[in-house]
């Protein structure tokens, strides 16, 4: 297999507008190519989109729009961690050699149909994602003593920082007292534990090695990959502490890449609500199990960034089939060493976690500079 | 309108069962999904065990699993001191839209 590289990425600020889809895709297509010396629309040879929006032909609309031949073009749909899926279809195309240069575009609009999970009978009348959420967080509590304090020190650090992420929806601090007495969703979730639906876009160019410095004096190479499905349906979740698709998606990718999560210096994990950064830090290795909460704490006190430096999806905003490509976006930046303010100082390997829909299906990429 | 949703509107809560696997098959579905082969239709225990409860408005809502298999939400009703682990009944099942089912506390 051929060694496959980020090498130029683009992205919109997160935010509710009244601009289409295709054109918030555009917007990010028109950044990356701003971004990247050399890279004429003749070269992609493949171009994904991730999107929710059940829009027909969409790849090839946006291939279209942007100028682009590709000889490959499709969409990529999987929920919340589209975006992540659509760039392991890329890479694939190149480690494979079907292609050379990647072209992976993910957006959403606030009104996108990922929102309410009406395929899931088990659900019945409880498709809201607040649903789950309250589940988890209910058996985390009961499990390991977790307290609505804890939680609210996840909303309160990833808000804190995506002030220094100028693409991110919420450009406002919150405080413990904030969170704390922010709207009662159910008896567990307030309204600040919650990722915000939201319009925006982010794109990523990957390539063979062969091309990767045509484009870029510092590639991003993806090392690690893991991805899980278990079910389509919530309640096929064994445990309600612990994520099953994420332990097995974050084995294979540490696998893959050889590294542990001792080797991991900056994280972008998958925080739809405050319980999911507590359960996945444990469960890919960043801390012992029932100690999730304890972590976030620490890095909250300590002014640590390693975790969700661009604010998460709870200070960022999620954009579902925008999300997992904003999440590797970050990390590239980390690792290229231009993260600005949101710097991790030192960073050489990051880890993207991305998952759908209660964790029925997870995502993991580790990438190295 | 398929044969559980039909079922389901008269307070019926059925599932497909592969008579070879001698397994539940959950979602409902016209076929296996271990082996693939036909199944059959058979009505689901009215007896649960608690997974998980929560509240919204004060209104209580749970997973129960149904026959150490199927796992559903529902609205829960009775004491609210109730915790996983404990069983519970179905007390009505209805179809409006989407599977809609109440639990009682036993």
């Amino acid at each position: 297999m051929k060694k496959v590289a980020i090498v130029s990425t683009g992205i919109t600020k997160f935010d509710k507008t009244e601009k289409p889809l295709d054109s918030l895709m555009l917007s990010s297509v028109k950044h990356l190519f701003e971004n990247t010396i050399n890279l004429e629309q003749k070269d992609v040879d493949v171009v994904l989109t991730s999107t929710n929006a059940n829009k027909n032909y969409f790849a090839n609309i946006i291939s279209e729009l942007s100028g682009i031949k590709p000889k490959i073009s499709h969409s990529v749909e999987s929920l919340c961690n589209s975006g992540t899926n659509a760039l392991i279809s890329a890479y694939a195309y190149i480690s494979s050699g079907l292609a050379e240069t990647a072209l992976v575009v993910g957006g959403e609009k606030t009104d996108n149909p990922g929102l309410v999970l009406n395929w899931d009978l088990s659900r019945g009348e409880f498709k809201h994602p607040i649903f789950w959420a309250t589940m988890f967080t209910g058996a985390h509590m009961r499990k390991y003593g977790t307290t609505l304090e804890d939680l609210a020190y996840v909303s309160v650090k990833n808000h804190k920082n995506a002030l220094d992420n100028p693409y991110a929806y919420f450009e406002k601090a919150f405080s413990m007292d904030d969170v704390m007495h922010s709207k009662n969703l159910t008896e567990n979730i307030r309204l600040l534990d919650c990722s915000m639906p939201c319009d925006g876009s982010a794109a990523i160019l990957l390539c063979s090695e062969e091309n990767a410095m045509k484009y870029t004096d510092t590639p991003i190479w993806i090392t690690g990959i893991g991805q899980k499905t278990i079910s389509a349906g919530f309640t096929k979740n064994n445990s309600l502490s612990s994520m099953e698709s994420t332990k097995i998606a974050v084995k294979d990718a540490y696998s893959m890449s050889d590294k542990t999560a001792k080797d991991v210096d900056v994280i972008e994990l998958h925080d739809a609500f405050s319980v999911c950064e507590i359960i996945e830090l444990e469960d890919m290795g960043f801390c012992l199990k029932g100690k999730g909460a304890e972590l976030v704490r620490d890095l909250y006190e300590t002014g640590d960034k390693k975790v969700n430096p661009r604010g998460g999806l709870i200070g960022t905003g999620h954009p579902l089939g925008a999300t997992g490509i904003a999440q590797a976006v970050e990390i590239c930046n980390q690792l290229r060493g231009e993260a600005k303010k949101r710097q991790v100082a030192g960073a050489q390997t990051g880890l993207v976690h991305n998952m759908s829909a209660g964790s029925t299906s997870s995502t993991v990429l580790v990438l190295e500079s | 309108m398929n044969r559980f949703e039909e079922e389901l509107k008269n307070n019926n809560f059925i599932c497909s069962e592969c008579p070879k696997c001698k397994h539940l098959v959950w979602p409902p579905s016209d076929f296996c999904n271990k082996c693939l082969g036909d199944v059959v239709w058979r009505p689901v225990s009215k007896k649960a065990i608690l997974v998980e409860v929560s509240k919204k408005d004060e209104k209580q809502f749970c997973i129960g699993e149904f026959e150490n298999s199927i796992r559903v939400f529902g609205i829960l009703e009775g004491r609210t001191n109730i915790i996983p682990g404990q069983s519970i009944t179905l007390k009505h099942c209805r179809y409006e839209n989407t599977p809609i089912f109440e639990f009682q506390t036993d």
